[in-house]
């Protein structure tokens, strides 16, 4: 909410800056957003009367005047303003003033006629963007004194951020009794006499709905003038709280509004058939509101409605045909209390927000409606003249919310603030908020006065007694608490494990956002169903990753336009798979993946500058495998998943189980991708690989190892992978490892046949083998490659 | 022994040592043994022609020619490592590489300062005890909301700016679900704390439609105002590693009653929000049916964005999610 500093000083005016009030706002819960001047800085600017004006000699858009700024002599001054006429109260600009923009004042001559200063419009002294015309001052404006003085110009727009809890502060009387509070004075409230009625005009009131609406005040004002204009005090404060003035029964309206905070409403007295009901709306009724937009009611709204027909959505929005015209005569002015479970969301529903639903869904004072309607009609007759009916109140005394006792222990608020307070400031202090105080037997009782409906439990008034003291004034204290140690699982492998062997591999950690663009996430995973978000951010990211791998492509190919030529990212997270069986529909899986393209090494005077191939990501995946312990159990199977090159994928098995994927993109996806080159990713599911063996330890074996190199020839089509495991498995106990330390297809090798040459490392626990034992061990390996892959030994 | 084959002897070292002063390398130097000490050699000469001598001339000349033979010895040697020494030594000058040459090294890569500002919180948290807590991102109505004291259609609610997929089914839009999931399955005392990615349907300059919280939580029997306080003011000491002046104003969050948000004195003299906290709402421990009377509580929250910028001088929030690697590797 924003507010004019001098408005709220009008009610409680503390001896303080404009810079320490705020400070004291903030540092009490009202967060001050923004201070703004009122005015552009100017100076030397009179208020003046045009004693003379007449036509310009050689120019027909100019006047040029006389202007009697209170000085022994007359201004001439030419005058451009299409308003500027003789008569007018305006503000000069005399000779040396200076205007926003340092913009100075001198005397000039404009088509020959000589100019001894300005009369300004709003926007050139910075109040307004107005520049249709020059400023009209009241005509008891005291011609001589200062402008900034006149028009209190030295004044300030403050804005505070208001949680929802202190509705109470949406108006200038709530601010300043926080204001009186927080510097221990007393509030000036300015005093609302109550309007006699001038005849007896009225209209009757029923309340249909009274939970939804317990109060509602009618007031008839008639032979209205709408055609007034509202004084400019009133323009200027209501400006000042950022608020357009519209005609003067609105700005009175929004001046009632600003200053206590009772949203208010007229209606025009001939557009109503008969009574006022306020009612729920019946399910498809139609209204068109202010805003000339037509909306079909639910009945979970609340209307104001004459016998045939819905006038106005309640609390929300005035209807455009009741509503005050240029043609009104009479009008019927509303001031009621709508309870806010019945205004909450309301306005939302219709996609609406106005100043009045801003208040009902956070509260409104019950007892404010008397003193709101008094103000008004006060304000419309001195402006609009006419003549006031009585005012109509129906009300349900029972559905008005009850005044709240509430009770403070002393052991409490010491126990959750953690330090004592003496009892005696206690009291002062709440009693200070208004509210009703008595201490005895270490509880205080408090009665809440009407507009401090947010307060209803012990924990408020806790709050309240924290926030005057002043939260800075309560110590720091560490926490104390038994000291227990937390569970720690070494089998469990944390994310931190796997992101350290990647990292230091060089991949670089990426965060990309949990949703993506459709049609890259279509195109890759065509069959996994995903979530879409009603209401995206635009549609580029209106999925739910399925994978991290669209995201990870995303910021490869973001650097890549970059001349970013060697990039290698991974990332952890959840992806998001649509589950019917899941909870809320989503199965939410931990995975980290991993992107690699461009070359194998930086550009070096001694390494080659071959790209990445599939087993430079395979071995970085190896990597993350091995920290289980138990790397053997894991294998790569071809896999012809549609995302990926069909000759250059696998799925990751543990067990048999599927635990993740590894592949090149496909490259008929890389113009969609916007990438180049050839694209390598993987992708693991964290639970599935995070838990690990314990060491076992077994005895070292004193006695020397043997190597044996042999060399086979399989068949091209044999997966190598397939050998190596079936050599480890073959049950050979002296075999203690196994390297495949050569591929070699070409010269030499029968077509559609390969070389492997391995080497086998035999050693025994127990003693050192004998040459035949060795020969023995080698041949079992042989002649079982011979019967399980037709392999022949090359000699 | 005669005073002839005395100066002879002499003759001989001098002679030897000469040739062993211009040997320059070790086949030469050979030579010069075999040519005075080898079986044919000067000194071997000599000694044969001790026989001649008489019989007490014999051991004083033996003597001396043994000596002749040993100083002869002894020098060799001596040349012998010069000359190895000098060969090693050029060998070695040959070897020499350029150091300067750039290695065939692997540079680690780098987390993401998000997770670097997460890791830094959760270390100074797991010091106090603290386990770190994860739960769902897609999340229900009652974890998101409800149950943190948030009814449907509070304007709390509306400022959220939820992704919804359904009125029951949304992003989470603070980690505070976390805390609820806890106080459901585990008795206090309790202390938590969980980070993660949140979600707000919102975009510009100073928002992300995700940015990432670690919320915290202790309960306990009796957990108070002035312990939230010491605890935010410690760990934000030790996060920025300076004594940053702090201050706590009066807020409102519906899940914590009293409620403050935290600011600190940037290097410009103005305030800035870093953190949200307060006690723990009485409704929101009898939702999951902890009583207020024998517990009390405090929770915070911080939004690990606005820390990492503070702390590294990162000024477009944006920059967290584009992934430029040329941003990403200033941080390792």
């Amino acid at each position: 909410m924003k507010f004019s500093e001098n408005w709220l000083r009008e009610w409680v005016n503390p001896a303080v800056t404009t810079a320490t009030l705020s400070e004291q706002l903030s540092m009490a819960g009202l967060e001050v957003d923004g201070i703004e001047p009122v005015a552009g800085t100017f100076s030397g600017v009179k208020v003046g009367k045009v004693v003379e004006c007449g036509q310009h000699p050689n120019a027909d858009k100019l006047r040029v005047t006389k202007v009697d700024v209170g000085e022994s002599e007359l201004l001439d001054i030419v005058c451009g303003a299409p308003n500027c006429r003789q008569g007018l109260m305006v503000a000069v600009a005399v000779v040396g003033a200076v205007l926003p923009g340092e913009f100075k004042i001198k005397k000039a001559k404009l088509r020959g006629e000589p100019s001894m200063g300005m009369l300004c419009s709003f926007s050139e002294l910075g109040i307004s963007e107005d520049h249709s015309g020059i400023i009209e001052l009241p005509a008891d404006a005291p011609i001589g004194q200062d402008i900034r003085e006149y028009l209190s110009l030295n004044d300030s727009t403050i804005e505070v951020d208001l949680t929802p809890n202190r509705a109470d502060c949406l108006g200038i009387r709530g601010v300043a009794r926080e204001v009186a509070v927080l510097n221990e004075l007393d509030l000036h409230e300015p005093e609302v006499a109550a309007v006699e009625p001038s005849c007896d005009d009225k209209i009757s009131v029923t309340l249909k709905a009274p939970k939804g609406c317990p109060r509602y005040l009618g007031r008839v004002l008639m032979n209205v003038n709408v055609a007034a204009s509202s004084p400019l005090w009133l323009t200027e404060k209501l400006r000042r709280c950022g608020v357009r003035s519209i005609d003067p029964i609105v700005d009175v309206t929004n001046f009632v509004l600003l200053e206590l905070g009772q949203p208010m409403h007229a209606f025009d007295l001939d557009k109503i058939d008969g009574d006022i009901q306020v009612r729920m709306a019946n399910a498809g009724e139609s209204l068109t509101l202010l805003d000339e937009s037509t909306v079909e009611l639910s009945d979970n709204t609340l209307v104001i409605a004459d016998d045939k027909k819905a006038l106005a959505m309640a609390g929300v929005f005035g209807g455009l045909d009741s509503g005050v015209s240029a043609q009104t005569k009479h009008i019927l002015l509303e001031s009621a209390f709508f309870s806010r479970d019945v205004i909450m969301g309301r306005a939302r529903q219709y996609g609406l927000h106005t100043d009045a639903s801003h208040r009902y869904e956070r509260g409104v004072d019950p007892q404010l409606q008397h003193k709101a309607m008094e103000r008004a009609t006060a304000l419309v007759l001195e402006i609009c003249g006419g003549e006031a009916g009585p005012v109509i109140e129906a009300v349900d005394e029972v559905s008005l919310p009850s005044v709240n006792e509430v009770t403070l222990r002393q052991d409490r608020l010491k126990r959750v603030l953690g330090i004592d307070i003496n009892a005696d400031k206690v009291t002062q202090l709440l009693s200070r908020l208004g509210l009703a105080t008595t201490f005895a037997d270490g509880k205080w009782r408090t009665i809440v006065p009407s507009y401090r409906f947010d307060i209803a439990i012990e924990e408020d008034l806790i709050e309240e007694v924290a926030r005057i003291y002043g939260y800075n004034n309560i110590p720091d204290v560490a926490p104390t608490a038994h000291l227990s140690m937390l569970p720690a699982q070494e089998a469990r492998l944390s994310d931190g494990q796997f992101k350290s062997v990647l990292l230091q591999r060089g991949y670089q950690e990426a965060i990309t956002y949990s949703f993506v663009d459709p049609k890259i996430q279509q195109a890759l995973f065509p069959d996994t169903p995903s979530l879409t978000l009603p209401h995206p951010i635009s549609s580029d990211m209106s999925v739910m990753r399925v994978s991290v791998i669209p995201g990870l492509l995303g910021a490869a190919a973001y650097n890549q336009k970059r001349q970013q030529s060697r990039i290698r990212f991974f990332e952890t997270g959840l992806k998001f798979v649509a589950d019917d069986t899941a909870p809320n529909g989503v199965s939410q899986t931990p995975v980290i993946g991993g992107l690699i393209v461009g070359k194998r090494h930086d550009e070096h005077w001694d390494l080659d500058d071959n790209t990445f191939d599939f087993y430079d990501i395979k071995g970085d995946v190896e990597a993350l495998l091995a920290l289980s312990g138990q790397a053997s159990d894991f294998s790569f199977v071809i896999s012809h998943h549609s995302a990926f090159h069909p000759g250059m994928a696998a799925d990751i098995e543990f067990n048999g189980k599927k635990v993740g994927v590894i592949g090149a993109i496909h490259p008929q996806f890389m113009k969609l991708l916007g990438l180049n080159g050839r694209v390598f990713v993987f992708e693991l599911d964290l639970s599935e690989i995070n838990t690990r063996n314990l060491p076992q330890a077994k005895p070292v074996s004193r006695y020397p190892a043997n190597r044996r190199d042999i060399a086979i020839t399989v068949k091209d089509h044999i997966a190598v992978g397939d050998i190596l495991k079936f050599v480890e498995k073959i049950g050979v106990n002296q075999l203690v490892g196994l390297n495949l330390f050569d591929v070699y297809k070409g010269s030499g090798i029968e077509p559609g046949y390969k070389s492997l040459a391995m080497t086998l490392i035999l050693q025994d626990t127990d003693k050192t083998l004998e040459e035949s034992e060795i020969q023995q061990a080698v041949n079992v390996v042989i002649s079982g490659l011979e019967s399980e892959f037709e392999a022949a030994l090359r000699e | 022994m005669p005073i002839g084959e005395i100066m002879e002897l002499e003759a001989i070292i001098n002679q030897a040592k000469e040739q062993i002063e211009t040997a320059n390398d070790a086949a030469s130097l050979d030579q010069v043994r075999v040519e005075f000490m080898g079986k044919k050699g000067k000194l071997t000469d000599l000694l044969k022609g001790l026989g001649r001598l008489s019989a007490e001339e014999r051991p004083a000349a033996g003597q001396k020619i043994n000596q002749a033979k040993q100083e002869i010895q002894q020098a060799i040697g001596v040349k012998g490592d010069a000359l190895r020494t000098a060969e090693m030594n050029k060998k070695l000058a040959e070897e020499a590489i350029d150091i300067t040459l750039p290695g065939r090294s692997e540079v680690a890569g780098n987390l993401h300062p998000v997770s670097r500002t997460i890791e830094r919180i959760e270390s100074f948290f797991s010091q106090l005890g603290f386990a770190v807590k994860n739960g769902p991102e897609v999340e229900d109505g009652f974890h998101n909301f409800d149950a943190l004291n948030i009814p449907a259609n509070h304007p709390a609610r509306a400022d959220h700016d939820t992704f919804y997929f359904n009125p029951d089914v949304m992003l989470r839009t603070q980690t505070s679900g976390v805390q609820i999931r806890t106080m459901e399955v585990e008795a206090p005392p309790l202390r938590i704390i969980s980070p993660g990615r949140v979600y707000r349907n919102d975009y510009d300059q100073t928002h992300t439609p995700m940015f990432h919280q670690v919320e915290g939580l202790m309960v306990d029997k009796n957990v108070s105002f002035t312990e939230l306080k010491g605890i935010l003011h410690d760990f934000l000491h030790h996060f920025f590693e300076e004594s940053l002046e702090v201050r706590f104003r009066p807020s409102y969050f519906p899940f914590t009653e009293p409620s403050a948000e935290v600011d600190v004195m940037g290097k410009n003299g103005q305030w800035l929000e870093v953190l949200g906290c307060g006690m723990v709402h009485p409704n929101v421990l009898k939702a999951v049916n902890i009583d207020p009377e024998e517990y009390t509580g405090f929770a915070f929250g911080m939004g690990v964005e606005r820390l990492t910028m503070l702390r590294y001088g990162v000024t477009d929030l944006r920059a967290f999610f584009e992934n430029d690697l040329r941003f990403l590797k200033q941080f390792n």
